[in-house]
């Protein structure tokens, strides 16, 4: 701990990263661009957002990291392991523990409380780069708030599919004015982003950062006709029988035999140890898996 | 430069900072909560919140405006040795900082139509703050909250440019609380 300044980055870059953080906060769903820093990890690999916790972590903070849901995945494990080498803090794999949360494309399925932080690791955190490629073009677009090209978008998928296809990375409005991209969640995650808990947004290729204060509005964009839906797996979770938590498909043979299992580990294991047994789960037993 | 001009900064300064740096965000994310800060031991005027919040957040790449109820130069001395920060003219400045009454309000940057982040952060030394006066809804707030703002109107003209506009922190003592430009103040 000591061979490293707490949480890794040097205190000017630090400061650097915090006024972005703020600017953020006082203008949401606007991407404040901040000089990203080459971190020991590469870019694609949560580098946004590890910047942001190291710039928002205090020595008492207990960090959770997820990886689509799961704490246990490699990117989860190796963010883990990197802050508590160099920032000395408090793990944890509980949701409920945690006072920073690092996510990469979910959020957690239990309501998160006021006092803890959603720090995300956004890829592309521009909502209309795939209809737009010039930067110079969307940002212009984001301050005219002009936004049609994203609904033809929505459109099109409509005219095309019956149905606006758009699963995750669905865009949304913030506070009525920024059309912002929410990392690529599965838009079944949208209605929760309006939330108790400060949310941060970190893309460290990109160089910006954006944020959500607490209780701000976030609409997923829609047409009267066609409202915005979420959308998850029909089915419950296999192992904890889960009516309501998104879901992971895994193919579990070589016969075409699948389970359906909750994407949220925390979730699903606080579940089993309460008793709640899926279609084909076992019931929890204390060192089992 | 006389010796007291080089203390009074943060002993421990990754930890102090990132101590201060969650009380601020934390009050920037849920305008008119009052928190308190500390590691700070600035010279008179500044108050050890502010001084907190300089300490956290200027570096020689923030210039600051001192406002004339803050403009000392024992001050300028201690912001100098502690940031490195450079003092400029209200129309430059980064961050502000002084009492209600003395900042020319107009003057500062409120950003431009693509960047509406490149504008000034306000620093106002308050003689109390409190959760009573004014009130305040928007972004942040559950419903709505109180909080001893010095005036109305310069708020609500401020929230009425959003994108742009100026972001506010309150300093009183060892307790701060802020107010952004989605603030809508009653």
């Amino acid at each position: 701990m000591s061979d490293y300044n707490f949480a890794y980055l040097d205190e000017q870059t630090k400061r650097m990263i915090r006024r972005a953080i703020l600017k953020g906060l006082a203008i949401p769903g606007h991407q404040v661009p901040f000089a990203s820093r080459e971190m020991p990890m590469p870019y694609g690999w949560g580098t946004g957002g590890v910047q942001v916790s190291a710039a928002i972590l205090t020595p008492e903070d207990t960090l959770k990291v997820i990886d689509q849901g799961a704490d246990d995945t490699t990117n989860a494990v190796s963010i883990r392991r990197f802050f508590q080498k160099t920032a000395g803090v408090a793990v944890t794999e509980a949701t409920a523990q945690a006072s920073v949360i690092q996510t990469r494309h979910r959020i957690p399925e239990a309501d998160l409380r006021a006092d803890q932080i959603l720090v995300y690791q956004v890829p592309i955190p521009e909502p209309l780069r795939f209809l737009e490629p010039s930067e110079v073009e969307t940002r212009k677009m984001h301050a005219l708030e002009d936004y049609g090209l994203m609904h033809v978008k929505l459109y099109e998928d409509i005219s095309q599919h019956g149905d606006i296809a758009t699963a995750y990375a669905y865009p949304v409005k913030v506070e009525g004015r920024y059309v912002m991209d929410p990392s690529p969640i599965p838009k079944f995650d949208n209605p929760k982003l309006e939330m108790a808990g400060i949310q941060l947004f970190g893309a460290g290729r990109e160089q910006r950062i954006y944020a959500i204060p607490p209780y701000t509005r976030v609409v997923s964009l829609d047409f009267d006709d066609y409202p915005f839906q979420p959308t998850k797996a029909d089915h419950a979770c296999d192992l904890c029988g889960a009516q309501n938590s998104y879901l992971d498909e895994l193919i579990v043979d070589d016969d075409g035999g699948r389970v359906f299992m909750c994407s949220d580990t925390d979730y699903c294991s606080t579940r089993r140890k309460q008793g709640h047994v899926g279609a084909q789960g076992l019931p929890y037993a204390e060192g089992a898996t | 430069m006389q010796a007291h001009i080089l203390e009074g900064g943060f002993a421990d300064q990754p930890i102090e900072a990132s101590h201060a740096f969650r009380a601020v965000m934390t009050a920037m994310a849920r305008p008119g909560e009052i928190l308190a800060v500390n590691g700070a031991q600035p010279p008179a005027p500044l108050s050890p919140a502010a001084g907190a919040v300089v300490l956290t957040l200027c570096d020689p790449e923030t210039p600051i405006f001192l406002a004339a109820s803050h403009d000392t130069p024992q001050l300028r001395e201690w912001i100098g040795f502690h940031t490195g920060a450079p003092f400029v003219a209200a129309q430059d400045a980064m961050f502000a900082l002084g009492t209600w009454g003395a900042l020319p309000l107009a003057t500062f940057p409120r950003g431009t139509a693509q960047f509406p982040d490149r504008s000034a952060t306000v620093i106002v030394e308050c003689d109390a703050l409190s959760n009573s006066g004014a009130t305040l809804r928007g972004p942040g707030i559950k419903r709505e909250t109180q909080l001893s703002l010095p005036e109305v109107a310069a708020f609500q003209d401020n929230a009425a440019r959003f994108p742009l506009g100026l972001d506010f922190i309150f300093t009183s003592g060892a307790h701060l609380a802020a107010l952004s430009r989605t603030t809508k103040v009653f």
